[in-house]
């Protein structure tokens, strides 16, 4: 079942409409039918600029969670050659929220990680919606430090509604495994890029993404606080998510002039989940840019720059 | 971040109205009338089942510090509004009018049983001592100043976790802080952080649990997710005691429970094991 958007239903609509003239035109050519394809052709594109040019940030929070968006594993194969999944984190099991491997772009060998959702509820089963629980984070870190050890760039693609809020993952000491992430990547030797293809939930996005470069797709979000949760603190009411996702500044342009990210990744038109071909060549082009800038750079210096970068974030006064 | 926001600021404080006021309190926890001046003489600890009542920052600093040994840093930081959050400053004003704090919370050097430490205390009267610029900034910069001075840093956290009004820069606090910490970690230099009622979110995924040193102030609530939020997700009964101190201790998380009138020398001790050299100095 394809999901339709119901800001996009217009333009299925129209689409529609012209299959089926299409479909007339073929059984029987007609001039008068040539005419209205064309018509309703220059209709479709009115209408797919008016629609996409003006996306509400409510809307691409929406594209984000898309269920025929590309999700990590759809990238691995799209993006990258002979992905090599390399499961559990060495003490209490595998976490398949959060597949990591090797992986090879163009030629050049990197460790692969990031959340992974499911299309479906066998899939969503398997993948918990792509809420990792701590062994998920746990084994992120693992496969790093194995990335730092035989120097290799790290790429993090970070699609996941938030880490994670249950009793096992409480009892694991699921806060404990983000802050320790957070921890020790401000001190991996080795390039790493972080990009949001879809969900930048919270701390369970951050989990993975405190890198050299942070990328963001045209139309995900990355926020404190989902727009229903927001919405719910504020009005008391969910329903008020699409305000709560304005005021949040959570879409890939905010945050770029908030200067939280590095770069922005185009996508087709209407979202990456009407292309996936076309979504890999800009996300695969992105990466590459990415890991070339930091190829030339020491350890040394990567993690003095990863230091202030972060040490940067912060809007305050201080009076003399 | 969500159960600790129903706060309003005249709900500030802990006096209930059908009390004669200042002179009685109700321990929330066993129903016990307390007298407020035999509550302030036992550290704000219920005289009839050690209930932990909450401080301010200054009470805790009172509690802690050497006498007079507290000098307060970066004092003139103060909030602005990145995004544009409606109503956010006027919130802000109003918990700094009701608090006499500028922000959620304190920082400074002191002695602790005459050893130099950078103390951090969160204040949970302010705005549920969520963690935004200032929050962050503070703390980042008691962390840095620890490791540049050689001594040794305290965090007591109390939080409801990031704050929501400074959206993504309030979730970039917890990489700022965490950054700081692994400077001071590779300095070979002692972080002890000191879990009070409660610490959650943000905080918790954060600086809060990467100490050295845990430890957690009896029965206080610990958690990443609220527990509406975890039995919601999960349609399940949540365990007895899930998300206290004593069930954090026993899940692995926290080194040690400490009552209140044992935390100052508790962390005498704990810093002459961490800094042999500095004590015997």
């Amino acid at each position: 079942m394809k999901q339709v958007l119901e800001f996009e239903k217009p333009l299925v609509k129209t689409s529609e409409e012209l299959d089926e003239l299409r479909r007339r035109n073929n059984v029987k050519p007609s001039e008068k039918i040539a005419l209205q394809i064309a018509e309703l052709e220059k209709k479709f594109h009115r209408l797919q600029d008016e629609i996409y040019s003006h996306l509400t940030p409510w809307q691409r929070v929406q594209i984000a969670r898309h269920t025929q968006r590309p999700y990590m594993l759809d990238y691995a194969k799209l993006c990258f050659e002979d992905f090599m999944e390399l499961h559990g984190d060495r003490h209490i099991g595998d976490d398949n929220a959060m597949p990591g491997g090797f992986a090879t772009i163009d030629g050049r060998r990197v460790m692969l990680i990031g959340q992974q959702k499911g299309r479906d509820t066998k899939e969503n089963l398997l993948r918990n919606f792509g809420s990792a629980h701590p062994e998920g984070y746990r084994k992120a870190l693992r496969l790093m430090r194995m990335a730092e050890k035989f120097s290799l760039p790290v790429i993090a693609m970070i699609d996941t509604p938030g880490a994670f809020p249950g009793i096992g993952a409480e009892e694991r000491n699921i806060a404990e495994a983000i802050a320790f992430n957070l921890r020790e990547m401000m001190t991996i030797r080795t390039p790493m890029v972080s990009v949001v293809i879809g969900e930048g939930g919270s701390g369970g996005a951050l989990g993975i993404g405190v890198t050299d470069r942070v990328l963001m797709l045209e139309n995900a979000y990355y926020s404190v606080i989902s727009p229903e949760g927001c919405a719910a603190i504020l009005w008391k009411d969910r329903k008020h998510a699409p305000e709560a996702a304005e005021a949040l500044k959570l879409s890939a342009q905010h945050l770029m002039e908030l200067n939280i990210i590095d770069g922005i990744i185009p996508e087709p038109a209407g979202g990456a989940h009407h292309d996936h071909t076309a979504a890999a060549q800009y996300l695969k082009a992105g990466l590459q840019t990415a890991l070339d800038e930091l190829a030339s750079q020491s350890p040394k210096q990567l993690l003095a720059k990863r230091y202030n970068k972060f040490r940067a974030f912060g809007q305050f006064t201080e009076a003399a | 971040m969500g159960i600790f926001n129903k706060r309003s600021v005249a709900d500030l404080g802990e006096k209930k109205k059908d009390m004669p006021e200042g002179l009685w309190i109700k321990c929330p926890s066993c129903g016990e009338s307390l007298y407020e001046q035999a509550l302030a003489k036992n550290l704000r600890v219920c005289t009839h089942c050690q209930h932990h009542f909450t401080l301010s920052a200054e009470e805790r600093i009172a509690l802690l510090a050497d006498e007079g040994s507290f000098e307060e840093i970066d004092a003139k930081l103060d909030s602005v509004n990145p995004l544009g959050f409606k109503d956010y400053l006027g919130k802000v004003k109003a918990y700094q009018a009701k608090t006499g704090l500028t922000e959620a919370v304190l920082t400074g050097r002191a002695k602790i049983e005459g050893l130099p430490v950078l103390l951090a205390i969160m204040d949970f009267r302010f705005l549920g001592a969520s963690m935004g610029s200032v929050v962050g900034e503070k703390i980042t910069r008691a962390i840095e100043m620890a490791t540049k001075e050689k001594c040794a840093v305290i965090v007591f956290s109390a939080s409801g976790g990031a704050r929501m009004h400074e959206g993504i820069l309030s979730l970039m606090q917890m990489a700022k802080t965490s950054g700081a910490l692994a400077r001071q970690s590779e300095a070979r230099l002692p972080y002890i952080s000191v879990l009070t009622h409660p610490t959650t979110g943000g905080v918790t995924a954060s600086f809060a649990t990467l100490g050295d040193i845990i430890l957690a102030e009896p029965k206080c609530m610990i958690g990443f997710a609220g527990p509406r939020v975890v039995k919601e997700t999960t349609h399940s009964d949540l365990p007895p005691g899930f998300q206290t101190a004593e069930f954090m201790m026993e899940h692995g998380l926290v080194d040690t429970i400490v009552p209140r009138s044992e935390m100052r020398n508790t962390l005498g001790r704990l810093l002459r094991y961490l800094l042999p050299n500095r004590a015997a100095a």
